[in-house]
């Protein structure tokens, strides 16, 4: 008999089941194709505005900086002053990701390169696809053009995040996700980021910038409509 | 690992008296518990979520059989590779043959209690693989060779100053002058030693703190966000699960996640919450080329339908520990095991038999804290309870406690031998413990006395003063009756 046979075996004699009963069955396969919503905490059932000063004081609590700016043309300059703030050089990283790739970079002085992180990256953009504001916890999704390890490898981790995207509750959320991806399908990586690094391994004094990012900083963009070019 | 769990005794009588380890336990006691208060204040819906979670995975575990295969379906369709196994040795089996498959040298390792239970670092370590431990604590723990201490704080037993005398002990290649006396100084050289291996290594291996059903993922959730470089970098990533950690559909998984940190840092969210679904897609400029679960069954599926089913709604938080007077008074260590405090209490019997830890459900005060800080409401005190009476009937606890409760329950089974003895036993104590109110030594309670004092009884038992008050109550009821 395979290990699985043995396990699932196991199992049904423990629950005195036989795994065909239409009844249990009906019950699994239901919820796993309506993955039903639980109990959603007031918090997370706002106005926008107020979803969006909860999630800057959650990200801030943790030591972020959250920046709001009013649209993707002033985005550039905002994260230039923002390096400025960390006393940082006028250098990053960030991936293909059409809302970062579509912005004017003119007059920043900022040097872009693109693509995943190498182990060298002092400072990443990247851009959440989404947001869960009960806990300040950004949603960054993985693919093509938003390497994961840009999230993980820098000292410093830039993100930008468009209002829009911005939900009160995990649950709504996860919904935003399967309406571009599908229902049961996931991109390969989704990270939840709810603050900079940190442990609190040693004497429980909590240090940041353990193995990830120091430093978080949050750029929320109220109007998300694509900014024309120069060329 | 070599359990010691049967020598929990002497293992806690040590860890009274060993300065360093109490000097931690300081560090600790209280934060971990009054951080957890502030968090479930903080959210009015706590409690409500608490009883949701329970009641999420208590439907889980009455479909587990089903879940479990459409998991395994869905991994499968998003090119991962799921891997079943029954015992600890299968699971080692199974990991080596990965690593030997890939032609591995070094393996980088997130935090997983699992991997403990089933001493995967030696196995790996005897079959020529360096390991590098990856979380902090962890890291520290590897390098003293030690076994953890705490299922969310592998090193809180540990103080500053060893952690300094450790690193500078191992990381020789670094200058002796170097100050380490800050807790930030000590996490940057860690972080320095161990990218370098995240960078490195040929194969990573994390836990799961869920994996789902509606979707083949796997979550992690950490805060210093090692899990995620130990998963991201390699070519290989090995999820090393356990049946029961199975949740339905995202929304499940989230509701669960609102009571996991709340519960065990005080955090009103971990920093790090981590979903990987399958290997690398077609595109992707990061990610692991090959991604495999392993299942491991290692006595849950025993605990299905027995006394211990609730113990499979465990989600690891820690919370038990953290108010336990006993844990934060002996440490981790004392257990003798990978797993401590209340939970390990009731799992560990389970996991490597009742002959072998039989006297850690004794490790109770039973104040039932643990129970009332459990999100999943389990009902830990209970369960040591039925593991007491399990040790009882295999003839493991000592002689002299047998004989005793022996004589005991044939005296109560005959009310009027009780009755006798009691009132004999109570005169003797009453006037024994009239100096000192309290007693510090008693025939037969020498380990119980220990370190506690039991007050002294008035003299008279229970029954007796009821037939008193029984008395006295009459009387008055009759005096009111008369006007008086
Ligand atoms: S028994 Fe409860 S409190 Fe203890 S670790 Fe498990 S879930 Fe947390």
């Amino acid at each position: 008999m395979s290990a699985r046979d043995k396990v699932i075996g196991a199992i049904r004699a423990g629950l005195g089941a036989r795994g065909d009963e239409p009844g249990r069955r009906g019950q699994v396969r239901a919820r796993l194709e309506r993955s039903p919503h639980g109990l959603i905490p007031a918090r997370a059932r706002q106005t926008k505005p107020e979803l969006i000063a909860q999630f800057a004081r959650m990200l801030e609590a943790q030591t972020a900086v959250v920046r709001t700016v009013e649209n993707l043309k002033a985005l550039p300059q905002a994260i230039a002053e923002q390096l400025a703030a960390f006393n940082l050089p006028a250098r990053l990283r960030h991936g293909d990701d059409p809302v970062i790739a579509g912005l004017d970079w003119e007059g920043t002085m900022i040097e872009r390169e693109t693509g995943p992180a190498i182990g060298t990256d002092a400072i990443s953009l990247s851009r959440a696809s989404l947001a869960a504001s009960e806990t300040g916890t950004l949603i960054l999704t993985s693919g093509a053009d938003n390497p994961s390890t840009l999230n993980f490898l820098p000292d410093t981790h830039f993100v930008v995040l468009l209002a829009e995207n911005l939900h009160g509750s995990y649950e709504e959320a996860w919904d935003a996700l399967r309406t571009t991806y599908g229902r049961g399908a996931m991109p390969r990586t989704v990270n939840f980021v709810s603050g900079p690094s940190a442990t609190a391994d040693i004497e429980h004094t909590l240090v940041r910038g353990a193995h990830g990012p120091r430093r978080l900083a949050v750029f929320v963009v109220l109007n998300g409509q694509p900014t024309r070019r120069k060329n | 690992m070599q359990p010691t769990s049967h020598s929990f005794k002497q293992n806690a009588s040590a860890a009274l008296i060993d300065a360093d380890l109490q000097r931690a336990l300081g560090h600790a006691r209280g934060g971990f518990s009054t951080k957890r208060a502030m968090a479930r204040d903080l959210l009015p819906e706590f409690d409500a979520l608490c009883e949701q979670a329970k009641q999420i995975k208590d439907h889980t575990i009455a479909h587990l059989d089903l879940y479990l295969e459409a998991y395994e379906q869905k991994v499968i369709e998003t090119g991962g590779q799921v891997h079943w196994a029954t015992t600890a040795e299968d699971a080692r089996q199974i990991i080596l043959g990965i690593c030997k498959e890939a032609g591995a040298k070094l393996v980088t390792k997130g935090k997983s209690m699992v991997a403990e239970e089933i001493s995967l670092n030696g196995a790996l370590e005897g079959a020529g693989y360096e390991v590098a431990e990856t979380d902090l604590g962890e890291y520290i723990i590897q390098i003293r060779n030690e076994a953890p201490s705490h299922i969310i704080a592998p090193a809180v037993h540990l103080n500053r100053d060893q952690v300094e005398a450790d690193f500078r002990r191992v990381h020789k290649h670094l200058p002796e002058g170097r100050s380490l006396t800050e807790p930030t100084e000590l996490v940057s050289e860690a972080r320095g030693i161990l990218r370098e291996k995240f960078l490195a290594a040929d194969v990573g291996i994390t836990g799961a703190n869920f994996i789902i059903a509606e979707t083949g993922t796997s979550v992690i959730v950490t805060n210093e966000g090692n899990g995620d470089l130990t998963q991201l970098l390699p070519r290989i990533h090995i999820v090393l699960t356990t049946i029961e950690k199975v949740v339905p559909t995202l929304s499940d998984v989230s509701a669960i996640l609102r009571v996991l940190a709340r519960s065990a840092t005080g955090q009103e969210i971990s920093m790090y919450t981590t979903f990987s679904t399958g290997p690398r897609r077609p595109g992707d400029p990061d990610g692991p080329e090959e991604y495999h679960v392993v299942l491991l069954d290692n006595g849950r599926t025993e605990m299905i339908g027995s006394d211990f089913q609730d113990m499979l709604r465990c989600i690891r938080c820690g919370s038990c520990m953290n108010h336990c007077p006993v844990y934060s008074a002996v440490g981790g260590h004392s257990y003798g095991w990978v797993y401590p405090g209340p939970m390990g209490a009731v799992l560990t019997p389970q996991l490597i038999g009742v002959h072998e830890a039989g006297s850690l459900p004794n490790a109770s005060t039973f104040c039932g804290r643990c129970e009332a800080v459990c999100p999943m409401k389990i009902p830990l005190p209970k369960m040591m309870r039925h593991w007491r009476e399990r040790e009882y009937d295999a003839g493991d606890s000592p002689w002299l406690q047998r004989m005793a409760i022996r004589g005991w329950s044939y005296a109560a089974k005959r009310p009027k031998l009780y009755r006798f003895f009691a009132n004999a036993a109570m005169g003797v104590m009453g006037e024994w413990g009239k100096a000192r109110g309290n007693f510090r030594w008693l025939p037969l309670a020498g380990a119980w006395l220990k370190y506690r004092d039991l007050p002294a009884p008035p003299g008279r038992t229970f029954q007796s003063q009821w037939k008193s008050e029984l008395k006295r109550r009459r009387i008055e009821a009759e005096m009111q009756e008369l006007g008086l």
